[in-house]
């Protein structure tokens, strides 16, 4: 039930792939752990119905000697171990050294019908896709932020939707200087350039935010404020997505520091991406929001660190000032709109698990007491989607993190082994 | 799985089949886009699809709660959402 | 320098009740509260309305308490589920017990019945095999207890009460209490801050009794009445430093509640995987269906224990218009507006409807 790894690694995205393959270059026994069922995280997601991109084939291929553990949702951390639930039961890791590789998720916001179904991210829907959710022939309309969302509507397009539009928050004249400033990157600009061409003939607006959702019992129609007013859209889907969130989760229960950027927390790290943990690493997104480029380079720096390796893991500093610059360009250009904030109405349900609506949480101002007067927080997501939300807001910050990290069977929380403790300073539901 | 890459289970009875590899949500979405309803009644269907959000909970062969984003799709699995 | 009839320090279940109460009396009351309503001991615990029979004092304020509940049964903020508490009984030796717990039960007013093996499975089809019966207390229930803690405050406001959150009380001055922030507040002062206690009244002795608890996903009809063992008591009421003991709520989500476990020594409020382990080990054995299902949260609280177990209620010996409502270890909840009440009969110098003598703080004096 025990297994002992030298390395061992969470999140098999780009950061963890990367890491995992620099660790392995030092001989060191690595375990690189996922909850998904394959290897490749949310950006490099295998698609059942298409080819995954060269990069990724090749980062997955790259890896020798890596014990790829799928399907393995962290649920506790105890010292230098993790509990670990699989579909066969529950298993304890222990390590020497800890990469956390556990990327971002979206930012969702609530607004009006923001609950029917028919209304996913932008990633989301994307995710969905790839895993063959039907959409040949629906009408779909992308809207939120950042470049994501070119993506997620190119994802879309190839698996047949009717894209009947895309819609940025950020302004106009800020995208254009985004576009502007991509020619000192290149490699970027080709990128935009292609997705461009394969949206060929879809609406892109600018300024323009999606304020509520409509349908019986599922979606029909969305109402979307642009530069020329409020208009109707009938729709089956709606891919709407606000950028990214670190999932900080695993390291706060680790009891990594945390630094804030806005109002989302996220792991603080040393220039070898060393956390506040001994022998707890960090790489990629949940560093700061930062792209695939910049969550590649920090997790060979990671990795080569993690095995013991600070020359390798300093030689590639340069490379990941550069992929940081780049996200720092992303975030100056598509920060959020302050109507963003505004759209949901007091009957809004911003607590989608226990159905708690925002006039609910009206006069608190910390996350404890809301979630004990209201149940706000307290279901099934542990306050991931609603606490981000919230904080997003302006509302309050989420609260503390403590085990399970997930949802998890009794079993699997009977299993620990030892004395040691959850790290957890929580008390009270 | 069987020869030709799909995998053939039940959703709510109805027999569905999907590419390998494909989730359970996927599944679903052939038969409704009403996976769970939420805790006064009204349907709920997959938000984030990755995990985190938990609207996609289904049953999976007898077993409550489970994410269908998360689930690979399996021959002669019984899925069931929420009436 | 402000005035009050009655400055309630804590706003536990017990200090909400007792502000409540009092300000119900008419009397000019203040609320002093560092963080959340029933943030503490109330949050953390099961909420369960019961009558434990193996002390009579205990029993005389429970059953008291009991019926003042009553009139909470309708009331959406406490969210009220009158599930019954089925006792289950592992042996013959066990069993053999009920019929005194019956009669005690009954004694003071609370109807039980013993029920045989083939009732206890037609009542919980989803208990192991093998147990032997059980005693039915059917009008006992459960309740959400922060909630009520925040509703009981919020009525006292209504009536006038003040209450002074984000403040903590500094020190007890002659016919004073000084928060931290300098305000001092006149008037008889009311002590109901749990395991806190000793920091403003330090001759009352108080131990913290940790205690686990795990909440499951929602599971409707799974479970319908809060189920504990027999062999309850020996866990509560033992000095073990350590014991756990099956006992599970279905809460009116449809969530399980799943407990329990008590600690003396333990200071931190760290989950103990061991402790879950072994709380969750004997849960499973009285119930093997909850090997399967998904925990959604394990929390840990503290039980505010006096050395004999009694709560202190009444007036501090020694000092002058300092009063006390704080030890009710595990039966805070169940125990809370009848010590509200049987405090304010003290306070206005009224006749209390039941002895008050084994839960008079004097006798820590002695």
């Amino acid at each position: 039930m025990t297994e002992r790894y030298d390395v061992l690694i969470v999140g098999a995205g780009p950061a963890g792939l990367a890491a995992a393959q620099a660790a392995a270059s030092h001989g060191a026994r690595v375990g690189l752990l996922d909850a998904q069922a394959r290897p490749g995280g949310q950006v490099w997601r295998h698609d059942v119905r298409r080819a995954a991109p060269r990069a990724a084939r090749k980062a997955i291929a790259a890896l020798h000697q890596v014990e790829i553990l799928t399907q393995h949702h962290v649920v506790a951390c105890e010292d230098h171990a993790l509990l670990v639930e699989t579909p066969q039961g529950a298993e304890r890791l222990t390590y020497g050294a800890l990469v956390l590789a556990t990327g971002a998720r979206e930012l969702l916001l609530p607004f009006p019908g923001w609950t029917l179904p028919g209304v996913a991210g932008a990633g989301g829907l994307q995710a969905l896709l790839k895993q063959g959710w039907p959409i040949a022939g629906k009408r779909v309309v992308v809207a939120g932020s950042g470049p994501l969302l070119l993506a997620a509507a190119a994802t879309l397009r190839a698996h047949g939707a009717r894209l009947l539009g895309i819609y940025e928050q950020a302004p106009a004249a800020t995208v254009n200087a985004f576009a502007r400033q991509l020619l000192h990157w290149p490699a970027r600009a080709a990128q935009a350039i292609s997705l461009r061409a394969r949206l060929a003939g879809v609406p892109y607006r600018c300024g323009s935010i999606v304020r509520s959702a409509h349908g019986e019992g599922q979606l029909g129609a969305i109402e979307i404020e642009g530069a020329r007013g409020v208009h109707r859209l009938e729709c089956d889907q709606l891919a709407v997505g606000y950028g990214l969130v670190p999932n900080v989760e695993l390291a706060g229960l680790l009891g990594c520091a945390m630094e804030h950027d806005g109002a989302h927390p996220q792991v603080q790290v040393d220039s070898l991406l060393r956390t506040s943990v001994a022998d707890v690493h960090a790489a990629g997104e949940l560093c700061g929001i930062g792209g695939l480029a910049a969550a590649r380079i920090e997790g060979a720096i990671a990795g080569h660190a993690a095995a013991g390796d600070d020359e390798a893991a300093t030689a590639l500093l340069p490379q990941r000032a550069q992929a940081r610059r780049f996200a720092d360009l992303l975030r100056r250009h598509f920060a959020l709109d302050p109507r963003l904030h505004a759209l949901a109405t007091p009957q809004t349900l911003v607590c989608r698990c226990e159905d708690v609506t925002l006039a609910a949480l009206d006069g608190f101002t910390d996350a404890r007491a809301a979630k004990l007067a209201t149940r706000c927080g307290m279901g099934a997501c542990q306050g991931r989607i609603c606490g981000s939300a919230l904080a997003e807001l302006g509302c309050f910050p989420r609260g503390g993190v403590r085990p399970p990290l997930f949802p998890a069977r009794l079993a699997t929380l009977a299993l620990a082994e030892s004395e040691p403790s959850f790290s957890d300073e929580y008390r009270g539901n | 799985m069987n020869l030709s890459g799909r995998v053939r289970l039940t959703v709510n009875g109805q027999p569905v089949e999907v590419p390998a590899g494909a989730s359970v949500a996927a599944a679903v979405a052939h038969v409704t886009l009403q996976f769970r309803r939420a805790v006064h009644g009204e349907p709920r269907a997959p938000l984030c699809g990755m995990g985190v959000c938990f609207e996609c909970r289904v049953q999976v062969d007898g077993v409550a709660h489970v994410r269908a984003c998360m689930t690979p799709a399996r021959d002669g699995m019984r899925v069931q959402t929420d009436d | 320098m402000t005035g009050y009839d009655l400055i309630v320090v804590g706003a536990g279940i017990i200090g909400a009740s007792c502000a409540d109460a009092a300000a119900g009396e008419g009397l000019r009351v203040a609320i002093v509260e560092p963080g959340p309503i029933g943030g503490g001991a109330t949050a953390a615990a099961m909420g369960h309305l019961v009558a434990m029979d193996d002390d009579p004092a205990e029993l005389a304020l429970a059953r008291y308490s009991l019926q003042q509940w009553d009139a909470f049964a309708d009331l959406p903020e406490a969210e009220f589920s009158r599930c019954g508490t089925l006792w289950v009984a592992r042996s013959e030796a066990e069993t053999r017990a009920i019929t005194t717990r019956v009669a005690r039960l009954a004694a003071a007013g609370v109807d039980a019945q013993a029920i045989d093996a083939q009732t206890l499975y037609e009542l919980e089809p989803e208990l192991a095999p093998g147990l032997c019966g059980g005693m039915l207390v059917p009008n006992e229930a459960v309740v959400y207890p922060p909630r009520v803690a925040r509703y009981l405050v919020q009525r006292a406001q209504a009536r006038g009460a003040q209450l002074h959150g984000g403040r903590s009380a500094r020190k007890l001055e002659r016919g004073s209490v000084v928060l931290d922030d300098g305000t001092r507040l006149s008037g008889p002062a009311l002590i109901a801050t749990g395991c806190a206690l000793p920091v403003l009244l330090p001759q009352l002795p108080m131990r913290g009794r940790k205690g686990h608890l795990v909440i499951t996903d929602r599971y409707p009809a799974l479970l319908r009445h809060q189920l504990i063992e027999l062999g309850y008591a020996d866990s509560a009421h033992g000095d073990a430093d350590s014991s756990v003991a099956f006992n599970v709520q279905p809460r009116p989500t449809g969530q399980i509640l799943i407990g329990s476990s008590r600690e003396f020594n333990a200071t931190d409020a760290t989950v103990s995987p061991a402790m879950v382990r072994r709380m969750l080990e004997r849960a499973f054995g009285f119930m093997p269906v909850l090997h399967g299902l998904q925990g959604l949260r394990v929390w840990t609280g503290f039980r505010p224990t006096t050395p004999d177990g009694q709560p202190y209620l009444g007036a501090v010996p020694g000092q002058q218009d300092v009063w006390v409502a704080a030890g009710h270890e595990g039966l805070g909840v169940t125990t809370a507006l009848g010590s509200a009440r049987l405090l304010l009969d003290l306070l206005l110098q009224r006749k209390p409807a039941i002895d008050p003598t084994p839960y008079a703080p004097s006798r820590m004096a002695a």
